[in-house]
């Protein structure tokens, strides 16, 4: 036993013994006598003196725009997070005020919300939410409105598998129909909606599978696992990049409408930022965006 | 308690119980080997037993949804063998769970194993048993604890398991929806009352099993004696 340890612990004394020596004596010995080391010490040196002044000007108009350019912490539902992407840009573009932005169910954000979470604005997947925080004093009074209404789609990956009637869902020609958590997403309350109107609730329960947002739902028919399901528009078609698969674009007739409202929460009442987002949204800007995704107005 | 939760409690206990045995059959013959063997490559092994103790399950999730789709490898060959896909079946939720659980019954009966002096098995060799004899005759019987320990974590942790579950089961009641996805559902819809039912009872439970494993598992005044 004693031969097998001794070579590790040999090996291991060496190894230290070496390390420290070349950490220690290079940058000595070399930044003196190697060209190389002595190139990077002036370079190093040299540049933030011949460049200063340029520096303070970039650092001085920094400081300036910071202290007027705000910050706002929004919280956006899963559907709308590709929009608000894009609207960001122009937000900012416009308005110099950044956004932080957290993605996923409007439900959750409500539990979030009351919880103390840190967000300034709510942009929500339906029009319950804001009116229950306005409510419970939890959002500012008078600042929610619908920024855009919800547009369903029933789609699938595969080309070919949806038809422009919605037929598909009594061929039979699919093991799996996902939707949204009906109880918690909007999108999936109103795909619910549209096979009771067609009477399907009953036959298409066994194949029926249960995303918790929107964004889950999307994510089981992307990889194929469902064959199709209930989706935002918003989802399926991305402005600038080709549909994929096929879609029903369901007629607004076969369920409720799926307002989205945005609220100023009480967090950003003082945030002149939060409050520019609010008006920014309301914008022709932001409008022409909401549209581009296949959002009603 | 409604039944949908009822459904929710027989379905995570069906869940716990086909993956903890499935666990023991494969994991016990996988913990042997890695306490015994000298291959180079346990390393290798050990450390994908142990991944999902680091990996996040929505990382595990994910890459289960892929491999079991249609153009996933998994989803091709079950596909193939006129098995279906396995996600969103109860199948797909005992594939994830074996994988999830499989460091918290494999590690336990790992070391076990590994405490079992060779004097011992060299012993029963002289006594002409042959390798699977000794196997169960002496390893076994000594690897009690770890056996105990290995069965009591893989069910917990299986009843315990959220996050593949949730991205590989499609929450379908009396198939896939298990107690801690019905909690997820309650908590979020805003039904407290329902969630605490079975939280709290899920708290219970677990503390219940913890408890009693460790109280069987204490060690004794007088120690087994063969194992040191």
């Amino acid at each position: 036993m004693k031969g097998p340890l001794r070579g590790p612990v040999a090996t291991a004394e060496v190894k230290r013994s070496r390390l420290p020596g070349r950490a220690f004596a290079a940058p000595t010995v070399a930044s003196r006598a190697h060209p190389r080391y002595r190139y990077k010490l002036s370079f190093t040196m040299k540049l933030p003196l011949r460049r200063l002044p340029h520096a303070l000007l970039i650092a001085g108009a920094l400081c300036t725009s910071l202290a007027r350019a705000g910050d706002v912490q929004v919280a956006v539902a899963a559907n709308f997070a590709g929009p608000l992407a894009k609207i960001g840009e122009g937000f900012t573009a416009a308005t110099g005020h950044s956004l932080t932005v957290s993605a996923g169910a409007t439900g959750k954000f409500y539990s979030q919300v009351v919880a103390g979470a840190p967000f300034e604005v709510l942009i929500a997947a339906d029009d319950e939410t804001p009116a229950r925080l306005v409510k419970e004093g939890l959002a500012v009074p008078g600042t929610d409105f619908t920024y855009a209404i919800g547009t369903l789609v029933l789609w699938s990956a595969q080309p070919g598998l949806v038809d422009d009637q919605g037929a598909v869902l009594t061929s039979g020609r699919f093991d799996h129909l996902a939707v949204a958590n009906p109880k918690l997403a909007p999108y999936g309350r109103a795909g619910m909606e549209v096979l009771k109107a067609r009477g399907l609730v009953d036959a298409l329960a066994p194949k029926l599978v249960t995303g918790e947002t929107i964004a889950q739902t999307y994510q089981f028919i992307a990889t194929g696992n469902a064959e199709l399901g209930f989706v935002a528009l918003s989802q399926a078609l991305v402005p600038g990049k080709p549909v994929v698969g096929s879609y029903w674009r369901v007629p607004p007739s076969l369920h409720g409408a799926i307002r989205q409202d945005a609220v100023l929460l009480k967090a950003g009442e003082k945030n002149a930022a939060a409050v520019a987002l609010l008006t920014y949204l309301k914008s022709d800007a932001a409008r022409r965006v909401i549209q581009a995704y296949g959002y009603g107005h | 308690m409604t039944a949908a939760d009822w459904s929710a409690v027989r379905l995570t206990a069906a869940l716990a119980f086909t993956t903890t045995l499935l666990l023991l059959l494969v994991g016990t013959p996988l913990a042997w080997w890695l306490a015994r063997t000298r291959s180079r490559l346990k390393p290798l092994w050990a450390s994908l037993v142990a991944m999902p103790l680091v990996l996040p399950p929505s990382v595990l999730g994910f890459y289960l949804l892929l491999a079991m789709g249609p153009q996933g490898v998994v989803g091709q060959l079950t596909h193939a063998l006129g098995l279906g896909r396995l996600p969103f079946s109860f199948a797909g939720l005992v594939v994830g769970s074996v994988l999830y659980s499989m460091p918290f019954v494999v590690q336990p009966l790992q070391q076990a194993f590994e405490a079992i002096a060779d004097n011992l098995l060299e012993a029963a060799a002289t006594l002409r048993a042959s390798p699977w004899d000794r196997f169960f005759s002496v390893a076994l019987p000594l690897a009690r604890p770890g056996l105990l320990t290995a069965s009591v974590l893989g069910f917990a942790h299986t009843v315990g398991e959220f996050g593949v579950v949730l991205m590989i089961g499609g929450n379908i009641p009396g198939r896939t929806r298990v107690l801690s996805v019905a909690v997820y559902d309650h908590v979020e819809a805003s039904e407290f009352a329902q969630a605490h039912r079975l939280a709290a009872g899920m708290v219970a439970f677990a503390l219940v099993v913890l408890v009693s494993l460790y109280v069987v598992n204490r060690p004794r005044a007088e120690p087994a004696g063969a194992a040191r």
